[in-house]
């Protein structure tokens, strides 16, 4: 694959966030052009196709779960949690990068951000989606998900507050509301744009609708900001706090390799880990399909490769620190456990994880590997395979292992549960695959912002 | 005042961000009150340009984060101790630190909910029209490449040439008239 710009060789060239040589109208042209002149290409087809196919695989692994219940998964005591909960958790920490490269860098006044903000918000819309449907249909009753929210029911029940398990609800929708209204705000600009660019009367009035009457107004930009700011400023604590709740469901519990502290601050540093991944997954085909390698640069390629680094690195001193903990607390559950996780019937899954998620991304220390593009897209998908792996762990090892042994089982998935995940899969890459199309996937005013800035350095 | 009902006021296109800034501050040294500055992206200074001091959207997300908050840890408190107490080995009912996490979700969904829905119902947005959509180089240009600054002609200062005549002398590329309807 080709790269643009400086050599590399030379340390101190810093790799420009943008392509010198840009103005308003042509970042504005570029970016628009995807959405409102460029014919639909036969690439696009094929993908969406193909996601498709995997969409109504799911729609029949759904249906056919609905009909026979959650006996079709490999699910049984006591690993009654499964592929359901091992997806719901993977799929949620993939969403969390889409909220810290959107709110934290933004707090961080990262100018880097902003040609993946939106496309990465994007990905942690789709993912929370993906990721809410598991516990939904996990509860085997999804009609009945109500119960589960606090309203004054002719019974007289409520919701259990002491559980994680209602944390997770208030956690988890309050996340996607928030992501929902973040991604919003940050579209309106652009949705102005496309309106005042749109030639047939459909595209105008469906864009009209949607960008509310903007018009850029000073008094609207001086709110908006402020707005926009304090979203950047509530969503950095959220992001933080949705994994350690998610982190909670097992660390509340007292089942052996679960009730540790350490899990709060490694799941949300493995959320970011994945995260980070799965932007690059989907940046690196999205810049060759349709030329933007101007707005994403080899720089953005390769910060994202030193975040994964860095998570990766704590991700691995939560794993070591899991370890010691079993060894040096001296509980003989906990040390047990660990013995299963080296030589138990699970093992090559923790062989695996630890090749997926520790030792292969040490080549990110070579700056080689950081700005070889293929490279770096074989090392994203190799990361969102161990953070998978690292669920599994978590959740079958611990069911299969508690405490007496009249209670271990095994556990095995059956083709509905790899159906359903696949079918989550398509249906993440088809979302992907519609928004690319529909709707701006790089901030065009935030990209006139930076053609701004970058054009003040430069006098 | 010369107010005339089918004219909203006269607008002045510029090529670059720094003459709107200065045409901004020309504008207001000149008495005019009832102008505003278009631009297609958040250009910093301009809000001082033109005069704006605070907003109302940080007080509207405080408030809604307070409402959120008190209302997340009331319902639980109501819940757990009034309307469906459990007694579990004489633990307390009202056990607070289990409540804090739906407390901080809650705080965090009113301030959002409020913070972007303050600001649009601030900005009298949704709008679906606006007298300046009626100028066709607006239309084209202001939310992609150029900026604009329109005197409207509820100013008391308005007067269609002569503003005119002041717009063009700030270095303007073009001034147009902008009906209103």
């Amino acid at each position: 694959m080709s790269t643009s710009g400086p050599p590399f060789d030379s340390a101190e060239v810093r790799e420009p966030v943008i392509e010198p040589g840009h103005t308003y109208a042509s970042v504005t042209d570029k970016i628009s052009s995807i959405v409102l002149t460029r014919p639909t290409s036969l690439g696009w087809v094929a993908g969406f196709t193909l996601a498709f196919g995997l969409v109504m695989v799911l729609t029949i692994a759904v249906a056919w779960l609905i009909i026979k219940g959650v006996g079709i998964w490999g699910i049984n005591i006591p690993v009654g949690w499964g592929f359901a909960i091992v997806n719901f958790v993977w799929w949620i920490g993939i969403g969390h990068a889409g909220t810290l490269i959107s709110a934290i860098l933004f707090l961080l006044n990262q100018q880097w951000r902003t040609s993946i903000n939106r496309f990465a918000e994007a990905m942690t819309l789709f993912a929370v989606a993906c990721a809410g449907l598991f516990p939904l249909i996990h509860t085997g009753r999804p009609w009945m998900a109500y119960y589960m929210f606090p309203y004054p029911s002719t019974m007289g029940l409520w919701p259990q507050f002491r559980s994680p398990l209602i944390w997770d609800v208030f956690a988890v929708s309050t996340y996607g509301t928030v992501s929902l209204l973040f991604w919003g705000v940050g579209l309106i600009p652009d949705l102005a744009t496309l309106r005042d660019r749109a030639i047939t009367k459909p595209k105008q009035i469906i864009f009209g609708m949607l960008s509310m009457g903007w018009r850029g107004s000073a008094r609207h930009w001086h709110r908006y900001q402020s707005a926009y700011l304090l979203l950047a400023g509530l969503a950095t604590p959220l992001v933080l706090s949705v994994h350690t709740v998610v982190s909670f469901d097992f660390a509340i519990a007292i089942v052996p390799g679960w009730h540790t502290t350490i899990f709060p601050p490694y799941f949300v540093a493995g959320a970011i880990y994945s995260g980070f991944a799965m932007v690059l997954t989907i940046a690196i085909p999205l810049r060759k399909a349709y030329d933007l390698e101007d707005f994403i640069t080899m720089r953005h390629l390769e910060n994202m490769a030193k975040v994964m680094l860095a998570t990766g690195l704590i991700v691995a001193y939560g794993y070591y620190y899991e370890y010691f903990m079993s060894v040096y607390s001296g509980n003989k559950f906990d040390l047990y456990l660990t013995q299963m996780r080296f030589h138990g019937p699970y093992s090559h899954f923790y062989y695996a994880l630890i090749l997926c998620n520790i030792l292969t991304p040490q080549l990110l220390w070579i700056r080689r590997i950081r700005t070889n593009v293929a490279a770096l897209f074989v090392m994203s998908l190799v990361i969102n395979l161990g953070m998978w792996l690292e669920r599994f762990v978590i959740v079958v090892i611990s069911l299969t292992r508690d405490f007496m042994p009249s209670a271990w089982g095994r556990f095995s998935a059956t083709v509905w549960d790899y159906a359903t995940f696949a079918g989550t899969l398509g249906l993440f890459t088809m979302l992907l695959f519609l928004f690319v199309r529909v709707l701006p996937a790089i901030s065009i005013a935030e990209m006139r912002e930076l053609v701004h800035e970058t054009s003040e350095e430069d006098e | 005042m010369q107010h005339r009902s089918h004219i909203y006021g006269v607008v002045a296109e510029f090529e670059t961000a720094e003459e709107l800034i200065v045409a901004a501050e020309k504008t207001r040294m000149a008495g005019y009150r009832r102008f505003e500055a278009y631009s297609p992206f958040p250009i910093e200074g301009l809000a001082e340009a033109i005069g704006l001091k605070r907003n109302a959207v940080p007080l509207i997300t405080l408030i809604g984060g307070l409402c959120g908050g008190f209302g997340g840890f009331g319902l639980q408190y109501w819940v757990a101790v009034i309307a469906y107490p459990q007694n579990i080995g004489g633990r307390p009912l009202n056990s607070w630190p289990a409540f804090i996490p739906v407390t901080f979700e809650m705080t965090v969904l009113g301030a959002a909910l409020c913070a972007v829905f303050g600001m649009l119902a601030l900005n009298g947005l949704p709008r679906p029209h606006h007298p300046l959509f009626n100028v066709n180089r607006f239309s084209r240009h202001a939310t992609s490449d150029r900026f604009y600054l329109c005197i409207e002609a509820r100013d008391p200062r308005f007067h269609l040439s002569d503003s005119a005549r002041f717009l063009q002398e700030l270095k303007a590329t073009h001034v147009f008239e902008v009906e209103d309807d």
